[in-house]
């Protein structure tokens, strides 16, 4: 299998739809003459032309409702966000309208847009960029919600999320831009929303990592087989919503104990729900309470020192994990 | 310059003393933009850097037209407008070092200075969210009966958000003592003004909204005061918000890591040809007003007082780890902070206790110690940056290094 960068394959994925689908068009601050702050648009304005790469004013709000508008007379917009934290701008859009739309009108009207964007702290961004929101997004009914955390599933999940008929968040990760994965070969290489990827195989306790923290759960879980004598079975979501329940459930059954590792805030986040739904279906199985690691409950510091200790590394993982064979 | 602006000025700029204090505001920020590009190349300053070099007549062209009471509110470019409103070189580099004597305690960095003892309301990161809150400054002054201005700062690219024409609308509706003014240097990041602005002549698009533009020569200095005096004049007394659109550019990247693929080096190399530095300086000679050999002097001094800067915020200690959660929350004042920080355990977690948490409570202290000797590896004081540090800032493979080709 041909092995690349998540932000090339994610440029597979936009140039296949394209390809494929003439509806399929590119919006964003940046995307076309910049070739992306992130660089996963580049070349595709040299490629595809000015009418389906279309560099925006910065107007997130606007450029959102307008992938809303046009999507639902039927073009397939994908508008790139520079970064998580400006599509609060945008929430507006988002929630009263792409993710409503079809209910509040009954069924009459799709809105097949999806919403692109990078998240997660670790470059110094400090406390206006580095922030992780898939448990807001998460939270909203009439969305879908991924957060790729290979090359392959960037690829394939995107590509399937251009598809899908609904409106799409797709969270991308800053720091997993410059990682390589191998990446199935061809033009049909598609993920399936609601399918989690078991990472790793394991009898022991079950880590489920969200976005960039499944590979911090595979780190740990290397970690603990080696000095622990543990088998961790690492259980990546690849997407929120819809939440690939039964597979967790499943590993739960089996190992009895299980960690969430999300690198968003505590309250309300993706293992606080992760949790709950655990222990409503299967509490008889738990031998520990659900732990769960999350970033720090605050604004993400600037300063190097201060963020490295605010955001979850593969140590906290494996202290988690060991504290759910404690104490019983 | 032509002399009938200068005529227009209070500030007299045939008196040597006016005219050295311009100039050498306006060194400083070069100098200081000179050396924090340095300083990230070598790895002592993370995240995104934005310079302001070849923007410094906007600057300080619009704080020298304001009182020390007035309130000045910017962007994420805004390290010369900490400086040019007097905030202390030393601790502004301290910021851009992350160390508990920045401006911001290291909390911000360089997209967010701030100084409210000198009334520097602060860089934001998120553009054209500075609008609403110096329309609020203005308001709160109005309120109190007080006879402060607020200027607000922001990007030709910023004129696109929707702030921008709901918060124009407000600050006439309401009259409130404000001065918009938009640093037009050409470019939103890599999106030339023509390909974000159906009216590309900014100052006009008050209009609508009965907020009146004017337009200055933000490579001007002298041109800058006098437009950004009269508006500030306006919005005292009349209570007439103005827009005042300074024509400027910048001449590095928009960040430091970027490739410049959106304009021309002749375009560049065009406007470099009217350094606002140069020209003030050489007008000056010209007229008498300073000796020729002056301006090198004060360079020179200038440049030490930088590498001072330096030196104290490469010897500043970082933020200690456990005042990881400091500020999140008051804890002074009228806040009886009984609030529950997180939900590690039951009870209400008491704010103040949070120094007290055991280590366990925060990230890895050897991800921590692991920044401060990376932070520490170069010596920020030696003259050239190593290559191994300039690579740093876009190697993105396999370790935890900045997003190659990150920029914003
Ligand atoms: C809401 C929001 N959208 C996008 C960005 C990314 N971004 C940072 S600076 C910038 C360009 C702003 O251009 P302009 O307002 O002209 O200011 P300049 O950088 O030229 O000083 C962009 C798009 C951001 N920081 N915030
Ligand atoms: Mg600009």
């Amino acid at each position: 299998m041909p092995v690349m960068r998540y932000r090339d394959a994610l440029n597979e994925a936009l140039r296949e739809e394209m390809e494929r689908d003439e509806r399929v068009y590119l919006m964003g601050e940046d995307i076309g003459v910049f070739n992306g702050a992130f660089k996963v648009t580049s070349g595709l304005l040299k490629d595809f032309g000015d009418k389906r790469v279309r560099d925006t004013p910065i107007s997130e709000n606007t450029i959102v409702g307008m992938g809303v508008g046009s999507a639902m007379l039927g073009l397939r917009p994908v508008v790139e966000i520079m970064t998580i934290n400006f599509a609060l701008l945008a929430l507006d859009q988002v929630i009263n309208h792409a993710a409503t739309i079809h209910y509040m009108f009954g069924g009459q009207a799709r809105v097949p847009l999806v919403i692109r964007m990078p998240q997660g702290a670790g470059h110094q961004l400090g406390p206006t960029h580095s922030h992780c929101f898939e448990a807001m997004f998460m939270h909203v009914p009439g969305l879908l919600v991924a957060v790729p955390s290979t090359a392959a599933d960037a690829k394939g999940l995107l590509k399937a999320a251009i598809r899908d008929d609904n409106p799409v968040i797709f969270i991308e990760h800053e720091y997993l831009y410059g990682q390589r994965g191998e990446v199935p070969e061809g033009d049909d290489h598609l993920v399936e929303f609601g399918k989690a990827a078991i990472r790793r195989e394991g009898a022991d306790v079950t880590i489920v990592g969200i976005s960039r923290m499944a590979s911090t759960a595979e780190k740990a879980a290397k970690t603990l087989s080696q000095k622990h004598d543990i088998e961790a079975e690492v259980i990546d979501p690849r997407t929120l919503r819809p939440l690939d329940l039964d597979t967790i459930l499943e590993s739960v059954r089996k190992t009895n104990r299980v960690v969430v590792v999300e690198e968003g805030w505590p309250h309300g986040g993706v293992g606080a729900n992760i949790a709950a739904l655990i222990q409503e279906q299967a509490f008889d199985y738990l031998d520990a309470p659900v732990a769960r690691v999350t970033g720090a409950d605050l604004p993400m510091p600037y300063s190097k020192p201060l963020e490295q200790i605010a955001y979850p590394h593969e140590p906290q993982v494996v202290e988690a994990v060991l504290s759910t064979f404690r104490d019983l | 310059m032509g002399t009938e602006a200068q005529e227009m000025t209070n500030q007299d700029l045939s008196d040597p003393d006016v005219a050295r204090a311009w100039l050498r505001s306006m060194i400083l920020i070069r100098r200081f933009e000179e050396r924090a590009g340095e300083m990230y190349a070598k790895a002592k300053v993370g995240g995104f850097l934005h310079l302001a070099i070849g923007e410094e007549a906007t600057i300080v062209g619009a704080v020298q037209a304001m009182r020390d009471e007035d309130y000045l509110i910017s962007t994420y470019r805004s390290h010369g407008h900490a400086l040019a409103r007097g905030a202390n070189p030393d601790n502004v580099m301290a910021e851009l070092f992350g160390r508990e004597t920045g401006v911001s305690k290291g909390r911000g960095g360089s997209m967010h200075m701030f100084d409210f003892k000198n009334r520097f309301m602060g860089g934001y990161g998120i553009v054209g969210g500075n609008l609403p809150l110096a329309a609020g400054m203005a308001f709160a002054s109005d309120y109190k009966g007080l006879d402060e201005v607020t200027v607000c700062v922001f990007g030709d690219g910023a004129s696109n958000q929707g702030t921008f024409g709901e918060t124009l609308n407000l600050a006439a509706l309401w009259n409130l003592p404000i001065v918009f003014m938009v640093t037009n240097n050409q470019f939103g990041m890599g999106t030339a003004l023509a390909r974000h602005s159906a009216v590309t002549e900014l100052h006009k698009r008050g209009d609508g909204f009965g907020v009146p533009g004017v337009r200055c020569d933000g490579m001007d200095v002298v041109d800058t005061y006098t437009t950004m005096r009269e508006a500030i004049r306006r919005a005292r007394e009349e209570r007439q918000p103005v827009l005042v659109e300074a024509m400027t550019y910048r001449f590095r990247g928009h960040s430091m890591a970027d490739p410049e693929e959106y304009r021309t080096k002749e375009q560049v190399a065009e406007w470099r040809e009217r350094d606002p530095i140069v020209s003030f300086g050489r007008a000056l000679v010209e007229q008498g007003t300073l000796p020729d050999g002056e301006q090198d002097q004060m360079d020179q001094e200038i440049i030490k007082r930088i590498d001072d800067a330096v030196a104290f915020a490469d010897r500043s200690a970082f933020p200690p780890p456990e005042s990881l959660y400091d500020h999140v929350y008051v804890l002074e004042g009228d806040s009886d902070s009984w609030y529950s920080v997180d939900e590690r355990s039951a009870g209400v977690h008491r704010g103040e206790e949070e120094r007290n948490l055991p280590a366990s409570a925060r990230g890895p202290e050897d991800a921590y110690r692991d920044a401060v000797t990376v932070a520490e590896r170069e010596d920020a004081t030696a003259p050239k940056p190593t290559e191994e540090a300039q690579g740093a800032p876009s190697t993105a493979e396999s370790t935890e290094q900045p997003a190659q080709g990150g920029n914003g």
